[in-house]
């Protein structure tokens, strides 16, 4: 029997509100599933398990506020099937909520008999499902008023709506308490580098010309690759430090900063960034801006980040420095794209650079092996064709 | 289609990427990057928005001329135009 707890979705988060469960006792599931959706100060959250098996008992109803580690339903895991992934904390008595009840979300629901006979492909369906649209609020433009995935896409960006104050106010107590904790424990140094994207540039052009409309990429992803495999050269920059010492991460997830339409921002994870091609992250990147962007994370694009990317050009600053978002170890900042004067073969030529730069713990790293981090995030972008 | 209509499927695309826009107060020649505070990501949803609506190819290289509400109307209305022409051949 494993234990489905409530999940720690980031440095600041004690508690959580379980919003609906999507699966109920004798429903299998398996691992990375879709089972339950909990709110938590960054909004409302898609949580997966990580066990194969039949759900037992849900413990915890819908419209409770627990703490991160209680046990929210049991699992019976199949044979064979990979550990329960629990976190360690203990576990403290379900606080009761004893607000008005919550109601759940259009993405909570489970397709009813109704939906069902909807004219809805299974792939938009599950992109529905995905990006936390009800389906029957849609309107289809396909053949017959079939629903496609793209009026899926329509009505998932233009269903967020404006986060109520007192979201707003908590969601931006969160910031302040990890931002704050941040200062006050990490020593951070920092480090900047102009990079020559002229090459970078000519070849996304290049690539771009070639490519339909909805696959082109933006330099952004070219980006967020450059820093993951300049992570290889530069481990330690990918890691945690768990208060008495360094803990590499195995994988690389770039948490990519985004800022929210309501206010705020927060920063979910692009898996593996590192071992995807350009056109596959560019894919996941457009849909993790959505869903981040229409409330429709997933819990493993919270506590996955290990490190975070934060763009500030398109806000038209120059050089962005960073807070680390504990506990990681690292924030790597891109400024403006602009034209500048650089010297080439002894020639003054006029070419697009961007500053990046790194906002380090010194209790981790030190300048010496950051500023060999900046050094082959730039190499990495001299030949964009390898990226 | 007339630029009536192109303006309003422009705006449609618009709202899909910046939901909070209030369209009647857009000015028509002023850069929507920064009426809207749209980024690139927004930018490429829009084209590819636009795009799939109006059955056009925007090449990369004529996105400065899509900067603006008019930009957009302007270039989008021979775009139409053009490819209707060559359906039409």
């Amino acid at each position: 029997m494993a234990d489905f707890v409530m999940p720690k979705l980031g440095a600041d988060m004690s508690a959580g509100t379980l919003i609906a469960w999507h699966k109920k006792p004798g429903d299998s599931v398996r691992r990375g599933d879709i089972i339950a959706d909990v709110e938590t100060d960054k909004g409302v959250i898609e949580v997966e398990i990580f066990t194969t098996g039949t759900i037992e008992s849900l413990v915890i109803q819908p419209g409770q506020k627990v703490p991160v580690g209680t046990v929210l339903a049991r699992v019976s895991e199949s044979t064979g099937a990979a550990p329960a992934v629990a976190p360690t904390a203990p576990v403290q008595p379900p606080i009761r909520r004893e607000l008005p009840a919550v109601t759940a979300p259009p993405s909570a629901a489970m397709p009813s008999a109704e939906v069902s006979r909807l004219p809805i492909s299974p792939s938009a369906r599950r992109l529905a499902r995905e990006l936390g649209v009800d389906p029957a609020k849609v309107k289809g433009t396909g053949p017959g008023g079939a629903i496609t995935r793209e009026d899926i896409q329509q009505a998932a960006t233009t269903k967020a709506p404006p986060l109520p104050a007192d979201r707003q106010s908590r969601f931006r107590q969160a910031i302040a308490a990890a931002m704050s904790r941040s200062n006050r424990e990490i020593p951070h140094y920092y480090l900047s580098n102009t990079i020559n994207m002229h090459r970078a540039m000519t070849w996304l052009a290049e690539e771009n010309a070639k490519r339909e409309v909805p696959d082109r990429l933006i330099y952004g992803v070219l980006l967020l690759k450059a820093v993951a495999l300049a992570l290889r050269d530069v481990p330690e920059l990918n890691a945690v430090w768990n208060g008495e010492r360094v803990v590499p991460n195995s994988a690389i997830h770039v948490g990519v900063a985004v800022s929210l339409r309501q206010g705020g921002l927060i920063a979910p994870a692009l898996h593996d960034t590192d071992k995807r091609s350009l056109s596959d992250l560019m894919k996941d990147f457009r849909d993790l801006v959505s869903r981040a962007r229409s409330g429709s994370l997933r819990s493993s694009e919270l506590s996955d980040p290990t490190i975070t990317v934060s763009s500030m050009g398109e806000q038209g600053v120059e050089s962005a420095f960073g807070v680390i978002y504990p506990p990681q170890v690292a924030i790597v900042g891109f400024g403006k794209l602009v034209e500048r004067p650089w010297s080439e073969a002894g020639q003054i030529v006029s070419r697009p650079v961007i500053t990046s730069t790194l906002s380090a713990d010194h209790r981790v790293s030190d300048g010496h092996r950051g500023g060999l981090f900046l050094s082959a995030v730039d190499r990495l972008l001299q030949e964009p064709e390898k990226l | 289609m007339t630029s009536a209509e192109i303006r309003t499927r422009v705006l449609q695309a618009l709202s899909s990427v910046a939901p909070e826009a209030d369209a009647a107060s857009l000015r028509s020649n002023v850069s929507l990057r920064d009426q809207l505070d749209i980024d690139s990501m927004d930018f490429l949803n829009f084209v590819i928005a636009l795009h799939k609506d109006l059955k056009v190819n925007i090449a990369e290289a004529d996105y400065p001329k899509l900067l603006t509400l008019d930009g957009c109307v302007a270039y989008l209305t021979a775009a139409v135009e053009k490819q209707r022409s060559k359906v039409s051949d």
